[in-house]
């Protein structure tokens, strides 16, 4: 087909729109399978083949609340990663402003350094975070994630706020000394402001890594500190034979974050890839 | 200033020194004693016994191997399609910002959620999806966790990193020279021409990236294997980190699993010195 005419151009873009929907649309299925499925009887729910026409309940969802009180489980996820997240904010934001603005000989190694600390399978620590939790009875306790899910997500921090730190000019800071600038002044009104974008998208990002860990949660936790993805691990059985339940559990558990993500995606990429894909 | 410089770096070298060096140190403690559980009494020092049992467990290289597979599958998996689909969905067309959306969701679904989706509602041979799709084409449902168990991890593993991967490529595609391609047409170059020579080359960087933030991520896979396979049949779908935690808590021997920790580290240190060539050749500016 002659695609540089205009009946070809059109043509063209018709079947591409079609076949990009379609990948879309494979790709989401699960996810609106399992929407769908939390509002269905049990009975439904297991229907072959599946039924997409029926009158919703909320059953499910009231179930889920009273079963596991869905809501505790939210808390301490809420608490987790929000807490984590600003604490390592803190302590990784000084860091990249020091090895970004005053590099020494070291620098490169430390930042290395840091990154192979995150290649390290978080299993080769169970054991031992394990026996330092339970001598110090911080077994489930949010204190106990909150301190393991900020040190597990530090060093992407702090790589990320370096490359971040490293766009800005340094003569920017240099003009700002010249005028007399403290260091706290110049953090607080230069930096700040123009690396604004990039401390949100590194917190977006770990926001959302603490949220969904799953290896932690599972092994330090029980039920009081546990998050939703140890919630959800619970139903692997034998609730796991109750699809409706277990979607409605799924979607509670996936849903602040699915969304918060829609609404973050173009920082959560600048984050992801330490700002070297622009 | 140096000083000063020094104060601010102190607390992040400072922790992430300790998260490293007490479990690490501990661990290697660990690993030379025998410590079990359900044995108590004195930890005599074995020497290098736990090492010995560990590598010479059959599970042992199986749980490599499944490592590997596991790894090098979703990477390519991911690095391929994301490319295709990124492609794809680049040019501008009715409904792209929806498209975009639905594409990314599988990046946030939570890996407990991940595992115990695909395991019941899509894979479940009776009554799931993927046999509903196979009896429409008149085949018989496969029991995916059953015959096909690292198949079926490395399904779920890829369905929630090809976003990830999309993502990057389309940022990536975005900040193409135009003019560059539009001149190429102009010559006569290929579709695949275009392709090889100019759009590859653009996403180098981006792919290196991707290769290193999933190798991060998913040398140390868990929970879609334990909320699915339990790393069964046998140690069909076991990798290095489901063997380890095997060995620690559901063998309750410590000493044993303090090896294959030990072990777990070199290899991510392998992995990580490989990578860091790889990623400080492409991340110079």
């Amino acid at each position: 087909m002659d695609f540089t005419t205009e009946t070809g151009a059109r043509v063209a873009l018709a079947i591409r729109s079609a076949a990009a929907w379609l990948v879309a649309l494979i790709l989401f299925f699960p996810i609106l399978f399992m929407l769908v499925t939390s509002f269905k009887t049990e009975l439904q729910a297991i229907a072959v083949p599946s039924i997409w026409i029926f009158a919703p309940t909320l059953d499910n969802f009231t179930h889920v609340q009273e079963r596991s009180d869905y809501l505790l489980y939210a808390k301490n996820s809420l608490i987790t990663s929000v807490v984590s997240t600003i604490v390592g904010l803190l302590i990784a934001a000084p860091a990249a402003y020091s090895m970004a603005f005053f590099p020494g000989k070291r620098t490169k190694q430390i930042l290395m350094w840091m990154l192979s600390t995150k290649m390290m399978p978080a299993v080769g620590a169970l054991v031992p975070v394990y026996v330092i939790a339970q001598s110090l009875h911080l077994l489930d306790t949010t204190f106990a994630l909150v301190v393991v899910f900020m040190l597990s997500n530090l060093p992407l921090m702090v790589w990320m706020l370096y490359s971040h730190f490293k766009d800005i000019p340094p003569e920017i800071l240099e003009a700002a000394r010249m005028d007399g600038a403290s260091l706290l002044t110049e953090f607080r009104h230069v930096i700040l402001p123009l690396a604004m974008g990039g401390i949100a998208s590194t917190g977006l990002l770990c926001l959302v890594l603490a949220w969904n860990e799953a290896f932690w949660s599972l092994n330090l936790t029980a039920a009081h500190a546990g998050t939703l993805a140890a919630l959800i691990a619970s139903y692997s059985s034998p609730e796991g034979l109750f699809w409706a339940k277990l979607s409605a559990a799924s979607v509670l558990a996936i849903a602040p974050i699915v969304v918060f993500g829609w609404f973050s995606q173009k920082q959560l990429v600048q984050g992801l890839t330490f700002g070297a894909v622009k | 200033m140096r000083s000063i410089a020094r104060v601010l770096l102190a607390p992040a070298v400072g922790s992430l020194f300790l998260w490293m060096i007490v479990p690490l140190a501990m661990t290697i403690y660990f690993s030379v004693i025998r410590y079990n559980l359900m044995e108590p009494g004195e930890h005599a020092f074995v020497g290098l016994e736990n090492f010995r049992y560990f590598i010479t467990d059959p599970s042992f290289a199986t749980a490599i191997v499944n490592t590997l597979l596991l790894l090098g599958s979703v990477i390519l998996i991911t690095v391929v399609l994301g490319i295709l689909i990124a492609l794809l969905v680049n040019e501008p067309f009715p409904g792209q910002g929806i498209v975009r959306v639905l594409l990314i969701s599988p990046f946030f679904v939570m890996p407990t959620v991940n595992a115990l989706l695909w395991k019941h509602m899509m894979m479940n041979p009776i009554y799931g999806v993927l046999a509903q799709v196979w009896r429409a084409f008149g085949l018989t449902p496969i029991d995916w966790l059953s015959d096909w168990p690292l198949l079926s991890v490395i399904i779920m593993v890829a369905w929630q990193w090809l976003p990830f991967a999309i993502l990057i490529f389309i940022t990536s595609l975005q900040g193409m020279n135009r003019e560059q391609l539009e001149a190429a047409r102009m010559d006569g170059a290929t579709w695949f021409q275009q392709f090889r020579f100019l759009v590859l080359p653009h996403l180098a960087r981006s792919i290196a990236v991707v290769v290193m933030i999933e190798m991060i991520f998913l040398l140390s896979v868990f929970a879609e294997i334990s909320t699915t396979t339990a790393g069964g049949p046998g140690d069909a779908s076991t990798n290095i980190a489901y063997l380890i935690f095997k060995q620690a808590l559901l063998g309750f021997d410590v000493g044993v699993a303090s090896a294959g920790a030990l072990f777990a580290v070199l290899l991510a240190n392998i992995a990580a010195a490989f990578l860091i060539r790889l990623v400080g050749k492409n991340m110079e500016r």
